[in-house]
């Protein structure tokens, strides 16, 4: 069992650097990812389709081809990437930042379509009865509808902190490889397996990768349980 | 008090073009289902906003289309209770009951959590979640949630029309309580003619979106003709008397009407209270004179007043007891048999047995015999 738990430290740096990175992009995406939910599942808006397609296309292109999206966009010579290290010191390229980035982009889609079913469940009479209570649309929003749809949004968040933990192509492609600063862990596997007698080192991150993932999904369950236990629905 | 409403609104093929003032304590909005009673109600709970027209409580302009005022449903300060409760299912009662305290300033504020949930009976509730409560449990909680944000106003729609009759009777007295121990005006929408009878000071009877009549309860309920066809049945006179005594060898109760006595059977009230009874029109018969060997109790004397064809080989008499009318559905050939015409000397008969839960009220749990 020793060779198991008896990691060198690249590869605790990326243990450690997939969570962070895996945490952040989950984390980032939550208010996107609820205001989005939201304008897909009640606003009647001219381009809604061409909107809800735009989310979805992480899902369905390459992802290394989302990976050199990210790199023309929010590299250093992109548009975005250029005004947001100018203005607000923010950089993306070949930072664990990046890898965040792309992360949280690829388990976007993910994220939304948890959360929009969410929403399109929630009784629209409740938040009716609530305004007639004298509460404004905002206090309507935090305290009726965003307890209502907490289940989805643990979900939500879940898909997309699994979706990180999982993520290479993109990540890849955008912030490359760089161990300590962009090396995740499949990134590391797939390094192991690249170089000769690498097989033990690739099979010890394997194991930690599903027993993260396992718990995860276990944590989610248990979150969803409480959560669906308190509002006691029947 | 007053709610002035004055509007025209399309939905779909349905129009409605309602105006209607009212300044009673319980006004109901009475008419048969797709009538446009529940979208007037939305309209001035802020829910629906209208094509056309104005709302007014009080003298404060809700909503004036043509000078573009439209204020907002958590600006109204108006309460309602919905038929299907809403019930917040995430909170336990007390924060369901506390959710529209918070929005109401501290000047404003004069229900209080206590008095709300004694006048309810809504204790034993407190720490439940509304998943755990019964129909009638829950729309007392209701009540008490719409109450408890201090309304200027409470909306009720059609509170009673998802539960059974026990529950339905459950509920009643405390409806009756809102409406005599607190101040604030109701407006109750309701496809009943027996919670009408029993609740309402004010009827707005409509139908196909359109107000067909308005005023008070006595007068309103004499039109039989504008009931909806299932309920018409139950209509009749609607008079408002008062317990005389009690007549404990054969358990009856005198009441005591501008009509003359009325014989009910016995009711759990103390002598001296009020109470508001409905003779259905089929249930009075008319005799030419004074009737012996007759089972029936009720024998009250008047004056022919109306005459007007009913459904079918009916007619509708109106006569007038001494200032009460009462109303009797008959047949047309018992008319021309009788010779009955307007200005004659007649008899309504009642059978005291005619009386029940649903046109006297009886039996309420909340008034303890004398």
């Amino acid at each position: 069992m020793n060779w198991l738990l008896d990691l060198t430290p690249d590869e605790w740096n990326a243990v450690r650097l997939s969570i962070k990175v895996a945490t952040v992009a989950m984390l980032a995406s939550l208010p996107p990812g609820v205001a989005i939910a939201l304008l897909l599942a009640r606003g009647q808006f001219w381009g809604k389709t061409l909107l809800n397609g735009l989310v979805h296309l992480p899902l369905v292109l390459p992802p290394v081809v989302t990976g050199y999206l990210l790199l023309l966009t929010f590299g250093k010579r992109g548009p975005a990437g250029a005004f947001l290290a100018e203005h607000f010191g923010i950089v993306f390229s070949f930072r664990w930042t990046g890898a965040s980035l792309a992360c949280g982009v690829m388990g976007f889609p993910l994220m939304v379509r948890a959360i929009r079913l969410s929403i399109e469940a929630v009784d629209r009479k409740m938040e009716a009865a609530a305004g007639t209570l004298g509460a404004n649309p905002a206090w309507v929003f935090s305290t009726i509808t965003l307890p209502l749809i907490l289940p989805g949004l643990i979900a939500g968040a879940i898909l997309s902190f699994a979706k990180a933990m999982g993520e290479f192509g993109a990540t890849i492609t955008f912030v490359s490889n760089i161990p300590g600063e962009t090396q995740t862990l499949p990134s590391a596997i797939y390094t192991f397996t690249q170089v000769p007698g690498g097989d033990e080192g690739a099979l010890r991150l394997t194991l930690i990768s599903i027993v993260i993932s396992m718990a995860a999904l276990v944590a989610s369950e248990v979150l969803a349980r409480r959560v669906g236990r308190r509002m006691d629905i029947e | 008090m007053s709610v002035l409403v004055d509007i025209s609104h399309r939905l779909g093929d349905f129009a409605i073009d309602a105006r209607f003032e009212s300044a009673g304590r319980l006004t109901a909005l009475f008419g048969p289902s797709g009538s446009g009673k529940t979208t007037l109600i939305n309209m001035i709970a802020g829910l629906i906003r209208p094509d056309k027209g104005c709302i007014e409580i009080d003298g404060r302009v809700l909503v004036d289309t043509g000078a573009g005022i439209f204020v907002p449903r958590h600006k109204r300060r108006i309460g309602m209770v919905f038929q299907d409760a809403r019930l917040f299912p995430h909170m336990s009662v007390m924060s369901n009951l506390r959710y529209g305290r918070w929005f109401t300033p501290a000047a404003e504020r004069y229900a209080d959590m206590d008095s709300v949930v004694e006048l309810l009976g809504i204790g034993p509730l407190l720490g439940r979640r509304p998943a755990k409560l019964s129909g009638g449990e829950k729309q007392r909680v209701a009540i008490g949630r719409a109450l408890l944000a201090s309304p200027r106003l409470l909306l009720m729609d059609e509170p009673l029309a998802s539960l059974d009759e026990a529950r339905k009777a459950e509920i009643l007295p405390y409806i009756e309580r809102l409406r005599d121990e607190t101040k604030i005006p109701i407006v109750y929408v309701s496809h009943s003619v027996a919670e009408v009878a029993r609740l309402a000071s004010d009827v707005v009877m409509l139908a196909q979106g359109k107000v067909t009549a308005s005023g008070p309860t006595e007068a309103v309920m004499q039109r039989l003709d504008l009931l909806p066809a299932e309920e018409r049945g139950e209509g009749g006179a609607v008079l408002d008397t008062k317990v005389l005594r009690h007549d404990e060898t054969f358990g009856m109760t005198v009441l005591g009407s501008a009509a003359g006595e009325i014989r009910v059977p016995r009711l759990a009230m103390k002598p001296g209270a009020p109470v508001r009874i409905r003779i259905r029109a089929r249930d009075v018969m008319i005799a030419t004179e004074k009737p012996t060997g007759l089972s029936a109790l009720n024998i009250l004397p008047g004056t022919i007043v109306a005459i007007s064809p009913g459904e079918g080989a009916t007619v509708e008499i109106g006569i007038d007891c001494n200032g009460a009318t009462v109303l009797a559905r008959i047949t047309e050939q018992s008319r021309q048999v009788l010779k009955l015409r307007l200005g004659g000397k007649v008899f309504a008969v009642v059978k005291t047995v005619s009386f029940d839960r649903a046109n006297t009220g009886a039996g309420l749990p909340l008034e303890v015999d004398g």
